[in-house]
């Protein structure tokens, strides 16, 4: 089993919605976030004055996938989510001991 | 002496207008600061409110409009019950209720005082803004208001009992210089006395909302038509063309602005036009009654690019002048008094004077000046002595701490906004305060 966490442009999120749905996962979790990497943020002039805005909004998207659909999953979303400009976000994967739904109580892939 | 009910209506609403820019201004300014201080940055004018108006009925209006010496009017603490059956013209073609005109007069002495506090966003304590808004109020804005707007009296075709320097030929329709001049140089000893908000020049201080801003520029808008065309006492030809002066002039001073962005910064921006329109606004105030519906453009359009260019300074000079008094109301008050000379024509106005450009010689151009200096020095040296008294006796400035954490909730107990909808996030203690109880 395994966490895929991607951080995309806020724009992005209905088309890697679109594109996740398609693969044939069943559910989601997203949250706004704020960061940077190698853009180091946007400016901005307010009355003349400019200022560097290190944290820009961003997208977070979790999924907790089996480990047979991480390869496909991220062709899919890395697709969905480029722009081919600086700022496109990043994807990270991660292993996970164990995950359980709180309904049944069940534990491991049939959890997912 | 009859009253004209024509008149007397339109300056009875233009008191209603004018006082609109009140909390249109607690938007305008609202909307500039961060999500951590906007509550007071609204309070600021919200007490104004309270403040000018207690001290205008005890003898705030006395001061300002008793004809008394050309310095000041008579202290009458009696309050304004015995003007109730009494007519005023100050200028005007016919009479109006003398209480119609200190309503009128009021709105103005209040919003003039909720001005400066655009230089000290952040970073007042609340007690002390109130001390000073009385304190400035009285020493400083009745004074001013008495040498420029009291007209006197026409007795027998002669002119009597006014201001000094409405006597020295200084034309000023609504208050260039009594509102604008003196909000915007007193906002920057204000800003010299308080210093620089923590983190001045290093850390960005966004606007948390330009669209309050953009709400709280239209209400000024709407209530700027109420101060311009309603200093014409009269529902006449002078306040039409008033009116449409003070149109043009706000619409030409967004046009400015976004020239100057669009040329120096790459893209026009959602607060150059906000501040742009109140440029040309601040610009027109005192020549609005004085010259030509296409000079009203000129006017507008140079306060817009010079106001684009002067919010700039307090960078250089490291004068944490937090909402641009200085770039915006003296920088626009200055011209726009100034530009009387140049294009000022009898005209448009038999009671004012040819500028500069209408043949009238360089004389008007010196009286503006002259009365720029005037309130320009007075304001600036009384306000530095009322601000330090303040902050040498209980202090103008919240301590650090309390500044980063945010003058909202230290100094009123209050967030601005809840965008949280998760329950279970606090408790309910009571359905009232308890001091020293539960925390």
């Amino acid at each position: 089993m395994k966490l895929i966490t991607a951080i995309i442009k806020p724009f992005k999120l209905d088309d890697v919605k679109a594109a996740i749905e398609h693969a044939g996962i069943t559910g989601m979790t997203v949250s706004e976030a704020s960061g940077y990497g190698r853009q180091r943020g946007h400016t901005e002039v307010y009355r003349g004055a400019e200022y560097r805005i290190d944290l820009v909004p961003k997208v977070r998207i979790e999924l907790v996938v089996d480990d047979s659909q991480v390869d496909d999953l991220l062709d899919r979303i890395v697709d969905a989510a480029r722009t081919d400009r600086i700022g496109d976000g990043k994807i990270w994967v991660t292993t996970l001991d164990d995950v359980v739904r709180v309904r049944t109580g069940e534990h491991g892939p049939g959890a997912i | 002496m009859t009253v004209n009910s024509g008149d007397t209506a339109w300056v009875i609403m233009s008191g209603a207008l004018v006082l609109l820019m009140t909390p249109g201004l607690a938007l305008f300014y609202g909307g500039m600061v961060r999500a951590k201080s906007v509550i007071n940055m609204m309070l600021m004018s919200l007490i104004s409110i309270t403040v000018v108006s207690v001290l205008w009925a005890l003898f705030g209006y006395s001061l300002a409009f008793g004809h008394g010496s050309q310095w000041l009017g008579p202290l009458h603490l009696g309050g304004l019950g015995d003007l109730v059956r009494t007519l005023t013209d100050n200028g005007g073609t016919q009479p109006v209720p003398a209480l119609a005109f200190a309503m009128f007069q009021l709105t103005f002495a209040i919003v003039t005082v909720a001005l400066v506090s655009g230089a000290i966003a952040d970073r007042a304590r609340f007690a002390a803004w109130t001390v000073f808004a009385a304190l400035w109020c009285t020493i400083v804005y009745l004074p001013v208001a008495h040498w420029v707007f009291d007209l006197g009296q026409v007795t027998a075709g002669r002119v009597t009992g006014e201001g000094v320097l409405a006597a020295h030929g200084l034309l000023d329709f609504a208050g260039g210089t009594a509102v604008e001049v003196n909000a915007g140089i007193a906002g920057l000893a204000l800003a010299i006395v308080l210093g620089p908000r923590v983190g001045f020049r290093r850390e960005p201080m966004r606007p948390h909302s330009i669209p309050l801003v953009v709400i709280g520029v239209g209400l000024l808008w709407f209530g700027w038509f109420g101060f311009n065309a309603g200093s014409a006492l009269g529902a006449n030809g002078l306040a039409a063309v008033v009116l449409l002066n003070t149109q043009l002039a706000g619409a030409a001073g967004i046009g400015g602005w976004l020239l100057v962005e669009r040329w120096r910064d790459g893209r026009p921006t959602g607060l150059g036009a906000a501040s742009g329109a109140v440029a040309g606004l601040v610009a027109i105030t005192p020549a609005c009654g004085y010259i030509t519906p296409t000079a009203s453009l000129a006017v507008g359009a140079v306060a817009g690019v010079l106001s684009a260019f002067a919010i700039g300074l307090k960078y250089r000079f490291a004068v944490d002048d937090s909402l641009d008094l200085v770039g915006v109301h003296f920088v626009g008050g200055v011209w726009g008094t100034l530009a009387i000379g140049l294009f000022a024509t009898r005209v448009v106005n038999p009671a004012g004077g040819d500028g500069l450009f209408h043949g009238g010689g360089t004389g008007l151009l010196g009286h503006q000046a002259v009365g720029v200096l005037a309130v320009l020095a007075y304001s600036f040296v009384a306000t530095t002595l009322i601000a330090r008294l303040i902050d040498r006796t209980i202090g103008f400035r919240i301590p650090r701490d309390a500044e980063v954490e945010g003058v909202d909730f230290t100094e009123h107990a209050e967030t601005a906004y809840e965008l949280d909808t998760r329950t279970g996030s606090g408790s309910f203690l009571a359905g009232h305060h308890t001091p020293g109880g539960r925390a």
